[in-house]
């Protein structure tokens, strides 16, 4: 162990480094050899992918910016998939996010079996994957889809209304249902992140005058969350820009009212089967996904400072 | 009970009992906001499970309660026959039921027991030692989970295709292999650790995987367990997507989903077969559910 606890000496050759350390860089090759070739060469080859017309059948030629041209100037069906993925994501990665933070803030302090039975029903709709489908019976166009029967007898309205085919209703439906299945692991990890709070350190906070949860909450608990907020973050972001609501609204959707970057991608990568075009727009999605993930930590880095 | 009674008097009245047991003993908190606070939060769980009611609702109602108007929560006069017409309608199949039970057996078996092997190793020396290319690595891996498959999915197809992997379960099992969340999961648990554990065992002459299998394993069987939940949630759901197109080799999720998707005539069967999705994955997150919680307790990303 003493030969772990010295600082990398750089001089030392990248040979000498391998063999010494060799049982070491066994045991992450094999892990690493995945990640590379489902991972990093996949990310890779996406961009290079995006400045050729490679459609499988033909030889794929290089042809410069002019799929990310036509994405941006003359793909109107991009610019609504551009704009809906950026409604979604806003709605439900920082809402989602909020969300499951103050839902957990709540929940921290009740008696331990509250808490288990709340978390396993939050946490419980991130799991239903092709069982969300219930929401279409919710949902559901005819007189028997339980909203339209409570709204009929109520007297709200007379006809049935096609929740999932009228392009005013379809997005905020699928908003709603996402932010159903958004306590995810985020959610796990803010309950099990504030059970871990020095409660010592709630008490010293009471005696030097903060008297009440919200002042409670910013300088004592919050500060000492950022790391779990950190992570968090990653999972709701991550989450938002992978939206495709397809499974409720169809594909097409009605006016492509709901329709996200990633049908689009699906569209043209596994449908028209046009790769240098899918990958064009799978680059744009990595940017933001990206691009979004670390705007936020730098932002979430400053939080209790 | 009149103990119990005498010492509610005693350390303030009910007012103040209340009020601590829901703050886990501290008293700083008007009785009207705790109610409040609980009000909120059992109509905020009330929202998320109603859904999920519907469902199990649908499961066991008979035919002529599934279109009533109005609809029902839960079944007036409860029945299983939507899940004997699901093992009947499976049976009759092309494919037997059981042949799209084992496949799924083996995806989320191999898929587990590979994930946490693999992440366990890697984990191990990224967590614990220096060494020429860690902070690659350690990056690569948060960097991995800020996109979702979707960018990679073209690419993959491809290269699955080449490899020669398509339509085998190895296309779905190996890229779930690339997922760097339970590498990150077990290395945060495992930096956790005093270095004195591995010293005894370096000492002792253990060899660095000795020192991982005898010495940390053991103690990181919360971390692995989390491993697991999560990738079986992930490999359960999975139908096989565009990788699989033999029937003969498609995942349960697959067949459930298909009968889930043909619509109005089979609706007590969709019911129940969406229940049967979902009853699993929850299932065991409820049995392991201390293990993930200990785990996600190190799961923050440092600064």
């Amino acid at each position: 162990m003493s030969n772990t606890k010295k600082p990398i000496n750089k001089k030392v050759p990248l040979l000498t480094e391998l063999r010494t350390k060799k049982d070491l860089y066994l045991m992450l090759l094999p892990f690493f050899i995945f990640f590379v070739i489902f991972t990093v060469i996949p990310v890779l080859f996406a961009v290079v992918m995006s400045f050729t017309n490679y459609n499988v059948i033909q030889t794929p030629g290089f042809v410069g910016l002019e799929n990310y041209i036509n994405l941006f100037l003359n793909d109107d069906l991009f610019m609504k998939a551009l704009q809906n993925t950026f409604v979604m994501a806003i709605l439900t990665g920082p809402v989602g996010f909020l969300l499951s933070f103050c839902m957990a803030w709540m929940l921290c302090e009740l008696p331990d079996k509250v808490r288990v039975v709340m978390t396993v029903i939050l946490y419980g709709p991130s799991l239903a994957g092709n069982a969300y489908m219930i929401w279409g019976l919710i949902f559901s166009s005819d007189s028997t889809g339980y909203m339209n029967s409570l709204l009929i007898s109520m007297g709200v309205t007379d006809s049935a209304i096609l929740w999932l085919q009228d392009s005013k209703y379809m997005m905020p439906i699928i908003v709603i249902v996402q932010l159903w299945m958004s306590f995810g692991i985020g959610f796990l990890s803010f309950i099990a992140g504030l059970q871990g709070v020095d409660r010592s350190q709630l008490e010293a906070g009471m005696v030097d005058g903060i008297t009440n949860r919200w002042q409670e909450l910013w300088y004592i608990v919050l500060p000492s969350m950022r790391p779990v907020l950190l992570f968090g973050s990653i999972m709701a972001i991550t989450g938002a820009f992978a939206i495709s609501g397809t499974a409720l609204t169809g594909f097409p959707s009605t006016g492509y009212a709901t329709h996200s970057l990633v049908d689009h991608l699906q569209d043209y990568g596994t449908t028209r089967l046009e790769m240098g075009y899918a990958s064009a727009i799978a680059v744009v999605l990595f940017a933001l996904s990206v691009g979004s993930n670390k705007l936020i930590q730098k932002f979430l880095r400053k939080v209790g400072t | 009970m009149v103990k119990w009674f005498k010492r509610i008097r005693a350390t303030g009245g009910f007012r103040k009992a209340f009020v601590r047991y829901f703050t886990k003993g501290r008293s700083n908190r008007s009785v009207g906001g705790t109610m409040g606070l609980l009000i909120f939060i059992a109509l905020f769980g009330l929202f998320a499970i109603f859904p999920v009611l519907f469902m199990v609702g649908n499961a066991f109602k008979p035919l002529r309660e599934l279109y009533r108007f109005p609809p029902t929560v839960f079944p007036v006069s409860p029945t299983v026959q939507n899940f004997r017409d699901l093992l009947e309608y499976a049976n009759d199949s092309l494919v037997p039921f059981t042949r799209y039970l084992f496949n799924t057996g083996v995806l989320v078996l191999v898929g587990c027991l590979g994930q946490i092997l693999l992440s366990a190793m890697a984990a191990f020396p990224l967590a614990k030692f220096k060494f020429r290319g860690k902070g690659i690595m350690s990056g690569a891996v948060v960097y991995a989970l800020m996109f979702s498959g979707a960018v990679t999915g073209v690419p993959n197809y491809i290269i699955i295709t080449r490899l020669g992997l398509m339509d085998s379960l190895w296309a779905v099992i190996l890229p779930s292999f690339a997922s760097t969340l339970g590498l990150y999961l077990l290395q945060n648990f495992m930096e956790m650790l005093p270095d004195s554990l591995i010293e005894a065992a370096r000492i002792d002459g253990a060899s660095y995987f000795r020192t991982l299998l005898v010495v940390i394993l053991p103690v990181v069987k919360p971390a692995l367990m989390t491993v697991f939940i999560f990738t079986f949630q992930g490999l359960w759901g999975n139908t096989g997507g565009s990788f699989l197109y033999t029937e003969n080799i498609k995942p349960l999720s697959y067949m459930l989903s298909r009968i889930a998707a043909t619509g109005i005539a089979r609706q007590g069967m969709a019911s129940a077969a969406s229940l049967l999705m979902f009853i699993i994955p929850v299932a065991i997150f409820i049995i392991t559910q201390s293990n993930v919680m200990e785990t996600m307790a190190t799961s923050g990303m440092k600064d």
